[in-house]
């Protein structure tokens, strides 16, 4: 299944970004394809969240270009809205809206900035629910849930506004690990069905099943990109190999 | 019950101009904090901007009516600015200017303080649903803050009822200086009157401020759950 001949979706050239003098990325050249998951790995402070929000525009790039389809985000009439419109993004801290109920949570977005037709958007949410299993948790509030299922939700939420990609930052790092797996399982569900996906993650077994590309990056470059197996059998470079040695025991 | 000084205070009209010195209270308190609030809620959000040029005069006008004793605001006002601008003004009109600053001043700070108060993350999550600057205010981070600013704003709007008993220092006519009329021209039949009329007066200032209380605990317990 080489998904590198579908149409680039998002190209990266030659990112830069730095905070407070100190470079967090340094020069990352990357292309993601449609239908492609890509997961990110790396030590702490390797550059991997800040490059994930570069992605949708989150933090600025100071060098280089990002260009999703024909869009750059250097362009002076970037728009914004639709870039975050097209490029979810799902956080850590699965960052729901505290004061509103699961559907309202779900629905903002696509009402509010879409424009959407109500009973068409509440259709389609709850059919994402239904397929995370929470329906039955539809008007309940955020702080009534356990965190793998605020996680789902936020996937929910970012899935009705129809996006073309989705970014995963570290999304089970904050969970019990008894509920990783119910998390974990929604995104393999996404990648099944084709969706456009970069992942960034701690779950080295979750990153071997789910990922087409492993992007292995280390003081802000790319060190490494290669095939799921190749990189966890047979990494290239040192440091991935001490990388990966620390997750065995 | 003769002599009871209780009685003063139903005599001839006194029950009704009591109630008419607090009408002028409550009207200068709730006009300035309804005033004060719109203000204190512009000014709080134009305090989460990084301008410095804004954040320093912000600074300035906050300090300026913490620092400085209402009563001279009054002053100011009622003596200085209309002599300087050549105006004139009624003690009412000039009161509700200096308490809706002072409001405005204080309710900012509140808004401020609440907005600043909610996670970064929350805003994050707005834009990265495509929220615009306005609907991530309108939908994600007003209504969150306004939870947060209700202790604190019960608690301006009771203080800016009691301080309006400053108010008979330039000349208004409230509550209190009906209350001392009533006193003075009683002192000789009924020498216990000041303990009646303060004691009502107590109480007047009570049924304004206790429903406040009361509705700020309920809200509190309402969004906690």
């Amino acid at each position: 299944m080489d998904k590198n001949n579908n149409p680039v979706l998002l190209q990266i050239q030659d990112v830069h970004k730095e905070f407070d003098n100190k470079k967090i990325l340094n020069g990352i050249n990357l292309s993601l394809h449609t239908g492609e998951v890509l997961v990110v790995l790396g030590p702490s402070g390797c550059g991997k969240s800040t490059l994930l929000r570069c992605l949708n525009g989150l933090e600025k790039i100071q060098g280089g270009d990002i260009k999703f389809k024909d869009t750059s985000f250097n362009a002076k009439n970037t728009n914004w809205q639709e870039i975050h419109e097209k490029i979810g993004m799902v956080f850590q801290n699965y960052e729901l809206f505290p004061h509103m109920t699961v559907i309202e949570n779900i629905l903002l977005g696509p009402l509010k900035v879409q424009k959407r037709n109500k009973a068409e958007a509440l259709t389609q949410a709850e059919q994402l629910l239904e397929k995370v299993g929470l329906l039955d948790r539809k008007d309940s509030y955020p702080r009534q849930l356990s965190g793998g299922q605020k996680q789902r939700i936020a996937i929910v939420r970012a899935l009705c506004m129809n996006p073309e990609i989705i970014l995963f930052d570290e999304v089970t790092a904050s969970l019990d690990p008894e509920m990783v797996r119910e998390v974990l399982d929604v995104i393999l569900g996404l990648a099944k069905n084709g969706m456009t996906m970069v992942i960034v993650t701690h779950e080295m077994g979750f990153a071997r099943s789910v990922a087409d590309r492993i992007i292995f990056m280390d003081g802000g470059k790319i060190c490494e990109e290669s095939e799921p197996n190749e990189f966890f059998t047979n990494p290239k470079t040192e440091r991935a190999k001490h990388f990966l040695n620390i997750f065995q025991y | 019950m003769q002599n009871s000084g209780i009685d003063v205070i139903f005599q001839g009209k006194n029950f009704q101009r009591l109630f008419e010195g607090l009408f002028i209270t409550a009207e200068i308190a709730f006009i300035s904090i309804i005033i004060g609030s719109v203000l204190g809620i512009i000014i709080g959000l134009s305090r989460t901007t990084e301008s410095k040029a804004v954040l320093f005069i912000n600074r300035v006008y906050l300090e300026a009516f913490r620092i400085i004793p209402t009563l001279v605001w009054l002053f100011i006002f009622y003596f200085g600015v209309t002599t300087a601008l050549n105006i004139s003004l009624s003690g009412e009109i000039v009161s509700i200017i200096v308490f809706s600053l002072w409001g405005g001043a204080e309710m900012g700070d509140i808004v401020r303080g609440a907005l600043q108060s909610l996670p970064k993350h929350q805003i994050e999550s707005g834009k990265a649903l495509g929220l615009n600057y306005f609907k991530l205010y309108r939908y994600v981070l007003i209504p969150q803050a306004i939870r947060r600013m209700i202790p604190g704003t019960i608690n301006l709007a009771t203080r800016m009822i009691k301080t309006t008993s400053l108010v008979v220092l330039i000349g208004v006519i409230d509550v209190v200086k009906i209350g001392q009329q009533i006193i003075e021209s009683s002192r000789f039949e009924l020498p216990t009157a000041s303990f009646w009329v303060y004691g009502f007066i107590f109480f007047l200032y009570f049924i304004i401020c206790y429903p406040l209380s009361k509705i700020s605990k309920s809200l509190e317990t309402k969004w906690n759950n």
